[in-house]
């Protein structure tokens, strides 16, 4: 338990010295929101400095920070200009179906890493683990965009799925079931598109962990007791073979936020990508910083998911020997 | 490996002599000619004769709604190969062209994007762009990962604790939402060239934790051997030693990394840009003409279009295979 609070103590630090980090990169980088608007006539240059002094940007920069962390501590995240309104409203319905999308799409993703792994650890013939070696090359090969634009394609000719957005029209009048219902139609497609491109890295770790493990002489005792091939590989290999899958899935998680920002913008999930990409357009600073500490924020609480995970699975970490 | 660095070597050169094999500028429009098919190279004509020189047909808009095109049958225009196109003020004689034909008709193996420009010669041009930012990127993050980690691993203590928290640091973002916020803070609208230049810093900078952190692994192993313990006593110095012992020890490490992180910074350039945030119109890159499939009806209709999407599918499969030879040669990129 030591252990874990000591992984969470390390993961605070962590998002501390990223939102210095990010305040600095923001706050030292040339122009800010106002600046688009000294290029038109109407607004006068006291105009802009009585915007300025509003928003507190004429303060010297340590200022600023301790501004910014007080307006942390109130839970408004700093304030975005193009909307005129505190960031943290803006950001929590948004991480909320950012964190719906990537975490199906790892449910997913692994619920179909491990049997396909572990099958193809266990495949015989030579023929068929070069078909599965080189369709895998080939899936990992398709750049995330091309999966993307593909399923998008899929939904624009079939109409199976809709394509793009997360609810329907007259979402509000359907039923709880109807409404969940009509969410995960929507949810389909980009959680389809993350699974795919995440897979065959999964399937390829999954696969040479229960490799290393298979041939082990524990397995091999295993199966001499005349256990049956479903009890060796579940209860005997996969635990063995989980350490390093859970540290993969920590990394597997930072993998499915960059590509979870991609697939939101095309397919118009509203997630945390779209309103990145126009908070970037419009220059609206405190926004961009809000969306990167809540994407860190996500990622380094996942981080020690995978943490608590690996004290579940490894005794060595219960009792501290390493 | 052996294929995959041919097909890297044909890609790669073909990207370089984009100019030469290229048939029209990449910026040239033919307003009349939006999203046109690919132009069909016919052999045999309208009266049944096989022609040894194939040739093409002008194209103009079909009667009727809709927006196809029809072929201008009474007239065949040859293909010609090593032409030359009007004289423009930088080149007086006319460009050389690998092949092209004569005007008014036009040779579109790749079909026509919305402007009527030419696909095939877009995504020669926009090769450029896309597989040389990937490259430098590359050699500018293993560069700064190589520098740093060598210098936490060889000289430890204070500096390695500083260079590995802020690693940690930066492998807490996710990188892509850490490239998006430097691309946020850097102006919005810069010529292609700039852009192309700032591409290269941000994928190249914000990604130097890893290889920095692989790197000092590896000095870290190889400062303790005997041999460098040995040259330190004869009273070699620091640089000496990093140079001569410690350096080639990284060398396999960066290679393998390097095959690792190419199409992935290709991929970061792609994204980039098909989201308006990198190179932008009209200097072609894979990203920005992958960026009218945003569209539905394009997505939909104009299959054409999504090739710079499956012309990265090779370059990555080469890549790959290219990775997983110098794995099985001179050793795991991640120990």
């Amino acid at each position: 338990m030591a252990w874990l609070a000591r992984r969470a103590l390390h993961g605070l630090f962590l998002l501390l010295a990223v939102s210095i980090l990010s305040f600095a990169l923001v706050e030292l980088a040339p122009g800010d929101f106002f600046a688009e608007m000294r290029l038109d006539p109407r607004v006068s240059e006291a105009t802009l400095r009585a915007l300025r002094a509003r928003h507190g940007l004429d303060r010297p920069l340590p200022e600023r920070y301790l501004r910014w962390v007080a307006s942390l501590a109130r839970g408004e995240l700093g304030y975005s200009f193009a909307y005129g309104s505190p960031v943290a409203p803006l950001l929590w319905p948004r991480a909320r179906n950012t964190l719906l999308l990537t975490a199906t799409a790892t449910a997913v993703a692994w619920a179909l890493a491990i049997p396909i792994g572990t099958w193809w650890a266990t495949l015989r013939g030579r023929a068929a683990r070069h078909l599965l070696g080189g369709l895998f090359a080939l899936l990992l090969a398709l750049p995330d965009i091309v999966l993307a634009l593909a399923l998008l394609l899929l939904a624009v000719r079939t109409g199976w799925f809709p394509a793009g957005g997360m609810v329907s029209l007259g979402h509000e009048q359907l039923s709880w079931s109807g409404r969940v219902q009509d969410v995960v139609r929507h949810l389909a497609l980009p959680a389809a598109a993350l699974v795919l491109a995440v897979l065959p890295v999964l399937v390829r770790h999954v696969r040479a962990s229960m490799a290393a493990v298979l041939d082990a002489p524990f397995v091999r005792a295993a199966r001499g007791h005349g256990l049956s091939e479903t009890r060796v590989l579940l209860s005997h290999a996969l635990p063995a073979a989980a350490n390093p899958l859970i540290s993969l899935f920590g990394l597997s998680l930072a993998g499915l936020l960059s590509m979870s920002l991609l697939v939101e913008v095309v397919m118009s999930w509203p997630g945390l990508g779209p309103l990145l990409l126009e908070a970037i357009l419009a220059r609206d600073f405190y926004l961009v910083l809000g969306l990167v500490l809540a994407s860190t924020f996500l990622l380094v609480a996942g981080n020690l998911l995978a943490d608590a995970l690996l004290l579940a699975a490894d005794p060595r970490i219960r009792t501290g020997a390493r | 490996m052996a294929l995959g660095l041919a097909v890297l070597a044909t890609v790669h050169l073909a990207a370089l002599g984009a100019s030469f094999l290229a048939p029209y500028a990449p910026g040239r429009q033919n307003r009349t000619l939006p999203y046109a098919s690919p132009t069909r190279v016919h052999v045999v004509d309208g009266a049944g004769h096989v022609h040894l020189r194939p040739f093409v047909h002008a194209l103009s808009e079909a009667p009727g709604p809709g927006g196809a095109y029809e072929e201008d049958r009474s007239r065949a225009f040859p293909v010609r190969f090593l032409v030359r196109d009007d004289p423009e003020p930088r080149a007086p004689e006319g460009r050389l062209h690998l092949f092209g034909v004569e005007e008014p008709a036009r040779i579109f193996l790749l079909g026509t994007d919305g402007f009527g420009r030419d696909q095939l010669s877009r995504l020669l041009h926009g090769a450029q762009i896309s597989l040389f930012a990937g490259l430098l990127a590359t050699v500018l993050s293993l560069a700064t990962g190589w520098l740093l980690g060598t210098l936490a691993g060889f000289y430890g203590r204070w500096l390695d604790g500083i260079v590995m928290r802020a690693a940690e640091v930066f492998l807490a973002l996710p990188w892509l939402y850490l490239l998006f916020a430097v691309r946020a803070v850097l102006p919005l609208h810069v010529s292609a060239g700039q852009a192309f230049l700032m591409l290269v810093l941000v994928i190249g900078l914000v990604d130097w934790a890893r290889p920095a952190r692989l790197v000092r692994g590896v000095v870290l192993s190889a400062r303790e051997r005997n041999y460098v313990l040995a040259a330190r006593g004869f009273g070699a110095s620091d640089l000496y030693l990093i140079r001569r012992h410690i350096a080639p020890q990284t060398f396999g490490l960066l290679l393998t990394q390097a095959a690792l992180l190419v199409p992935q910074y290709i991929l970061a350039e792609v994204t980039l840009s098909f989201l308006g945030l990198g190179v932008s119109e009209p200097v072609p890159s894979w990203g920005n003409m992958l960026a009218a499939l945003q569209r539905y009806n394009v997505l939909a209709s104009y299959w054409w279009m999504w090739a710079p999407g499956l012309a990265l599918v090779p370059v990555f499969l080469a890549y790959f295979s290219l990775s997983e030879a110098l794995h099985a040669r001179v050793g795991p990129a991640s120990p």
